[in-house]
């Protein structure tokens, strides 16, 4: 048994071990040396208070900042579903459009339990219908009045949320690098991404216009037409992708195309910015 | 890794191949960087030994070069699907279908391109793509392989996300993924709509529908579940 072959193995999962374990290369060194001395009796003792030091702790702080951040996203579109599902005068106009919705809330609750559960003790408390006001009134003033009785409207406001929540995910990624909750945020990611697909095509069919499932070209990202959202898109017109302009990097790829080929992430106070409009209460700092 | 362990024996029978010594792994390395272990090792050989050429690539998970290899052999493949369909369509597909085949071709070929260029001399070759099981003249085959592509295509990047140590890295992956899983949704829906995020039915892929998660898979499992569509031999190693 050899405590730098254990560590080796470790390195192979977790990248960051030797980050994790003490961040400071110099002090990394002179734990190898150490470590060559450590007898074989003392190293489960030494490894279990090493061990303990990187992983033993409950989530770091900004993780669980990013957790509860997506969480409350979460109980915005759950409870706006929900509300449109059980108190409203929405007419879906086929079983289909209220399938959909009622598959798109299931997967927002189960979200919802999920990172509370991850989260436990540390998690928010929960957001409930009467903390949202989802017409926007006091940014939107009318525009958005009839979300719960107007099947167009619901699926304007509906578009926005799915939108948004795909670049908030996308802008907290790094925050989780390298970590096993990362692979979760991004699986509901990709979900969201789903909906906000079908959502626009849900939009398209309704209001007769021609929003594409993928985000795309607009001078200012929008390519909704609902002007009260611009703030959801902003940016969503870029085709420079790390440095590489990707409108003609081959033939055909317009500068259309190269904008509906990335999706652009948003940062943690656009986001939050776009969420308080809804939040009445308890707003998100 | 069969082609490696060729590489390999190559070595033993004939170690003056290179200058200096090299480790396993180290020479592994080189073998990473395609077309110039070919060169390296045709220097090497004398006139009337065989050139193996045949390497395949080899997809090294060392480090977030190896990952956006990965990423660009995966794109490589479905641009080559969507170039496919989109230069003869199925004459069952409506015109919007046609059109939005176009546009994923498009995106596809943007993805291709953009790790190539990202890649530089540190990309893999070109894959040599096998699309026989597909039939390309049917809505429906066509529509089934698109799924199976971008399904796949979302539970890659969504496993391979951790490996990446570039924050830079891991925002591309998600800019890249939330448009593969629009794709994946607007073509579920083309065959039966609703199912845009039936993650029942992606359990295999790592998808949990109790949770609401997406798939996830580990870089080896889906290059085995895309190996019957790609003909070069891909090695992986470091995974």
């Amino acid at each position: 048994m050899n405590i730098l072959n254990i560590l080796e193995e470790i390195e192979k999962v977790d990248g960051e071990i030797y980050e994790r374990l003490n961040p400071r290369r110099r002090a990394m060194k002179d734990f190898y040396n150490v470590g060559k001395k450590i007898s074989l009796a003392a190293l489960p003792l030494a490894l279990g208070s090493m061990f303990q030091k990187a992983y033993g702790q409950t989530n770091p702080t900004n993780v669980n900042e990013v957790l509860n951040f997506a969480l409350v996203l979460e109980y915005l579109e759950y409870n706006f579903y929900n509300h449109a599902l059980t108190n409203s005068t929405i007419n879906f106009p086929t079983t289909a459009s209220r399938d959909a919705i009622t598959t798109i809330r299931n997967h927002e609750l189960a979200h919802v339990n999920l990172l509370k559960g991850a989260l436990g003790a540390n998690a928010v408390t929960p957001y409930v219908d009467a903390d949202f006001d989802f017409t926007g009134s006091t940014t939107f003033g009318a525009a958005f009045a009839d979300v719960f009785s107007n099947y167009q409207t619901f699926l304007k406001v509906a578009t926005a949320f799915e939108d948004t929540g795909v670049r908030a995910y996308k802008g907290q990624a790094p925050i989780l690098k390298g970590m096993a909750v990362l692979t979760t945020a991004l699986q509901i990611h990709s979900v969201e991404a789903r909906h906000a697909s079908h959502l626009r095509q849900m939009t398209a069919a309704s209001l007769g216009v021609a929003l594409k499932p993928w985000i795309s070209y607009s001078p200012n990202g929008n390519d909704t037409g609902i002007s009260q959202v611009d703030a959801v898109y902003a940016g969503e017109q870029n085709t420079l992708i790390a440095g590489i302009q990707i409108t003609g990097i081959a033939t055909g790829v317009t500068q259309t195309a190269a904008a509906e080929a990335f999706d652009e992430f948003l940062t943690g106070s656009a986001v939050k910015n776009i969420a308080n409009i809804f939040i009445k209460t308890r707003k998100l700092t | 890794m069969e082609s490696l362990n060729e590489n390999q024996k190559i070595l033993e029978k004939e170690p003056g191949i290179l200058e200096a010594k090299l480790e396993r792994r180290s020479f592994l390395r080189y073998a990473g960087a395609g077309a110039a272990v070919v060169a390296l090792v045709a220097a090497g050989c004398k006139k009337d030994r065989r050139v193996y050429t045949d390497f395949g690539v080899t997809l090294d998970f060392k480090d977030d070069a190896g990952v956006l290899n990965y990423a660009y052999a995966l794109e490589q493949l479905e641009a080559a699907f969507y170039i496919k369909v989109a230069s003869a369509p199925p004459s069952g597909f409506t015109q919007v279908q046609k059109n939005y085949f176009q546009d994923v071709q498009f995106h596809e070929i943007a993805h291709r391109e953009f790790f190539k260029k990202v890649l530089g001399t540190g990309s893999i070759g070109s894959l040599d793509v096998d699309f026989s099981s597909i039939d390309f003249t049917s809505a429906s085959s066509v529509l089934g392989a698109a799924k199976t592509f971008e399904d796949l295509g979302v539970a890659a990047y969504n496993g391979a996300g951790i490996r990446l140590r570039d924050a830079n890295n891991l925002v591309i992956a998600g800019q890249i993924v939330s448009v593969e899983a629009r794709h994946a949704a607007w073509v579920r829906d083309q065959i039966s709509n609703g199912s845009f995020a039936d993650l029942s039915s992606l359990s295999a892929l790592g998808a949990d529908n109790t949770n609401g998660l997406d798939g996830q898979l580990s870089p080896d499992k889906v290059l085995a579940a895309a190996s019957s569509f790609i003909k070069t031999k891909i090695n992986v190693i470091n995974l």
